[in-house]
């Protein structure tokens, strides 16, 4: 587990001053230009050797991510845009930085901006985190108030400007070319890749996408070096994380934890245990709502990262970790993530649009147990069309916790439609949907 | 937990983006006043020249701000998004479609008070459905989207408002009240009708997203804890 003295974000739940006196005497701002300094391949070679994957997610090296921007320009600015619409259900993690950290992720900003050539750096902000960019926006305020960015800024010779622009109430937005679409004003429909960001972003110029936690490690790996950070979690799967343990425990939390320290030991070190006891855990969806749930078998073993999660089916995600006791109604528990996925659904790709509520409207079902048995294969096929067929991952993320719950529940499924049969005959079952592939109008 | 559960409140029919009907009781005429002059004056120095349609999202909020102070309603009418098309040059029909593509522009009066509840899984495991019950006893609502008689709150369901650590989470207005119960929930409301507002944050004994009962971890730091020995400031106040 991790020791104090290699956490990064030490003013994680707003203990101490999260304003300019307070985050230097933690250590931020020290010394800034001679970071930029060491250049912009010296930074990215830096970031690279850490081995820092993206934590918004898809897990992408953040260092090669950074180093696909041009190395000169061809007339058109780059920018950096900072992802922090953390609207995953079950993940708050970006949250706690932009309340308590803010100077962390700023001055990081400047580093990892100039790393990629960009003058500009805009951070998307679910716009119901209303407090939290008010913090930010106070911070900023701070920072150019002390030089520390705008013209010159830290004395680096190097110009940055870094905004704040908040959103309005819609997960898609989360999604990256979603989040540009809606930063330039319109609404947040993904667009088809390629070209990708880097080649054609934010109004058509070279712009890289980070999750907020990614970009706010960047000044301490900077401080402390690639290695160090590197050299904490396991191959692959390195350093530290923030990490949030909701639903059925004693004591929910955020925690910054090292990748690769076993779930269990997570759960009752930082969150007081499984309500009831270990014994009790029924399941636990690891990283945000859209990674498929996992047993309680498989949780008294599994570490926390992105190899060993995936490993079991599963995946790191956000490393938001929802628990459930065995007082839980799995089936219902999912059922109400298919309902959010149908309700975000920006509906521009048809298997998306007409899946999600397909999907939705059988798992309400299947939560009463009005269903034939041979409606979970059904489903189970329908969301093998939906994945992989549409222009984002939200079609994905859609199939993926219904995948989970069939591959790890369906004895509680069948015993459901059993329970409703012998309550209530076959009256009240719906038809069986007979058009297979997706069920294109089903609405 | 929760009763039975029957299709019809599975919820919305509609995709959640898709355009929401406006109100019938629209105002003839909008426009912004100085304190907004200023907000936008500083909004649209963000964006680079020519891309000012960036700014339709923000302005829509300081249209809905103004809107709240001017009249108690915080909600954006037709001629508000006339107003901001025009500043910034663009067609009317792309600010209707932003305004209700996104959620948290009303395009319909609210409350003064605007309860949003969240009942997305992580909330709904620590109770939310309590929540929604308390809410409907404390102000006479019956179902979202309602706005009670005296017309000091309405009651909305939201997704996960990504404060799941602190569930379930009830959001009015701007400010997030958390780890709520039935009680601490009619409470609140109470308390608001007597025009009070109490501190946002933790309804517990807890500090922030930190476990209740104390901190885990950053525990040897020095100057985290203070002379009566809990651990941490005070929560934000800003
Ligand atoms: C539907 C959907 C929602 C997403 N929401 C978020 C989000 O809220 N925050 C985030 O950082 N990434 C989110 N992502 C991932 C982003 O598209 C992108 O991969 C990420 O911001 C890249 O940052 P990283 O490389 O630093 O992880 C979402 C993706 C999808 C498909
Ligand atoms: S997959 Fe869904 S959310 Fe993504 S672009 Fe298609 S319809 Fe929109
Ligand atoms: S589910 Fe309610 S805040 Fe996340």
């Amino acid at each position: 587990m991790l020791s104090d003295k290699d956490r990064i974000f030490t003013n994680i739940y707003g203990q101490n001053d999260w304003r300019l006196a307070g985050a230097r005497a933690r250590g931020d701002w020290d010394g800034t230009a001679a970071i930029l300094a060491k250049g912009r391949d010296g930074i990215i070679n830096e970031m690279k050797a850490s081995n820092l994957r993206g934590r918004g997610g898809a897990g992408f090296p953040t260092g090669l991510k950074w180093s696909f921007m041009p190395k000169n320009s061809d007339g058109r600015p780059a920018y950096l845009v900072i992802n922090g619409d953390e609207s995953e259900p079950g993940t708050c993690k970006d949250r706690e930085i932009l309340r308590h950290e803010p100077h962390k992720l700023i001055e990081s900003a400047l580093i990892a901006s100039f790393a990629m050539g960009a003058h500009t750096a805009y951070i998307y902000i679910r716009g119901e985190f209303y407090n939290e960019a008010r913090h930010l926006q106070i911070a900023i305020d701070e920072a150019y108030a002390a030089s520390l960015i705008g013209r010159n800024a830290s004395g680096s010779g190097w110009d940055f400007d870094f905004h704040i622009h908040r959103g309005a109430g819609a997960y898609i937005c989360g999604e990256e070319t979603a989040l540009l679409e809606s930063l330039e004003g319109k609404k947040g429909m993904p667009r088809m890749k390629p070209p990708f960001p880097a080649a054609m972003g934010l109004y058509g110029c070279p712009t890289t996408v980070n999750n907020v936690e990614s970009i706010a490690v960047a000044s301490t790996i900077l401080r402390r070096g690639g290695a160090w950070f590197s050299a904490l979690g396991r191959p692959n799967n390195a350093g530290t994380k923030l990490m949030a343990i909701s639903g059925h425990v004693n004591r929910p939390c955020v925690v910054e934890e090292e990748l690769g320290v076993p779930m269990r030991e997570i759960i009752e070190k930082h969150a007081g245990g499984v309500r009831g006891g270990w014994d009790n855990l029924l399941a636990v969806i690891p990283g945000g709502c859209s990674v498929p749930v996992l047993p309680a078998a498989t949780c008294a073993t599994v570490l926390m990262d992105y190899d060993s999660l995936r490993a079991e089916r599963s995946g790191l995600g956000t490393a938001g970790m929802i628990v459930m006791d065995k007082s839980t109604d799995i089936i219902r528990a999912i059922a109400r993530f298919s309902r959010f996925f149908k309700h975000e659904s920006c509906g521009q790709c048809t298997p998306c649009r007409e899946g999600t509520g397909w999907m939705m409207r059988v798992m309400y079902r299947m939560v009463e147990g009005r269903a034939e048995m041979e409606e979970i294969d059904m489903l189970e096929q329908v969301t093998r069309q939906v994945e992989g067929h549409t222009i984002c991952a939200l079609g994905d993320a859609a199939a993926w916790p219904i995948q989970g719950l069939i591959r790890h529940f369906r004895p509680t499924m069948e015993e459901r439609i059993r329970a409703y049969k012998a309550a209530h005959g076959t009256v009240g079952l719906a038809p069986t949907p007979s058009n297979l592939p997706i069920p294109v109008a089903a609405e | 937990m929760s009763g039975h559960f029957s299709a019809e409140n599975i919820g919305h029919g509609t995709p959640g983006h898709a355009p929401r009907p406006a109100s019938d009781n629209q105002p003839q005429h909008f426009a912004f006043d100085t304190e907004s002059e200023t907000e936008i004056e500083a909004i649209l120095a963000k964006y680079p020249e020519g891309r000012q349609a960036s700014g339709v999202i923000p302005l829509l909020y300081v249209a809905q701000a103004q809107m709240g102070r001017a009249t108690g309603s915080a909600w954006v009418p037709r001629v508000a998004m006339d107003v901001i098309a025009r500043r910034l040059g663009m067609p009317p029909i792309r600010v209707y479609e932003v305004a209700t593509f996104y959620l948290m522009f009303n395009t319909k009066p609210v409350g003064r008070y605007h309860l949003q509840v969240c009942t997305t899984t992580p909330c709904w495991l620590r109770g939310s459905d309590d929540i929604v019950t308390a809410c409907k006893r404390a102000t006479g609502v019956k179902a979202f989207e309602e706005t009670s008689a005296d017309g000091l709150f309405t009651m909305t369901e939201v997704e996960c408002l990504g404060a799941c650590a602190n569930a379930p989470i009830l959001q009015v207005n701007d400010d997030f009240y958390e780890d709520l119960d039935a009680e601490r929930t009619v409470a609140l409301i109470e308390a608001l009708k007597r025009g009070e507002k109490p501190q946002r944050g933790p309804t517990i004994d807890r500090f922030n997203s930190a476990p209740a009962g104390g901190r885990t971890t950053l525990l040897d730091e020095i100057g985290t804890r203070h002379a009566d020995g809990q651990p941490g400031t005070a929560p934000d106040t800003v």
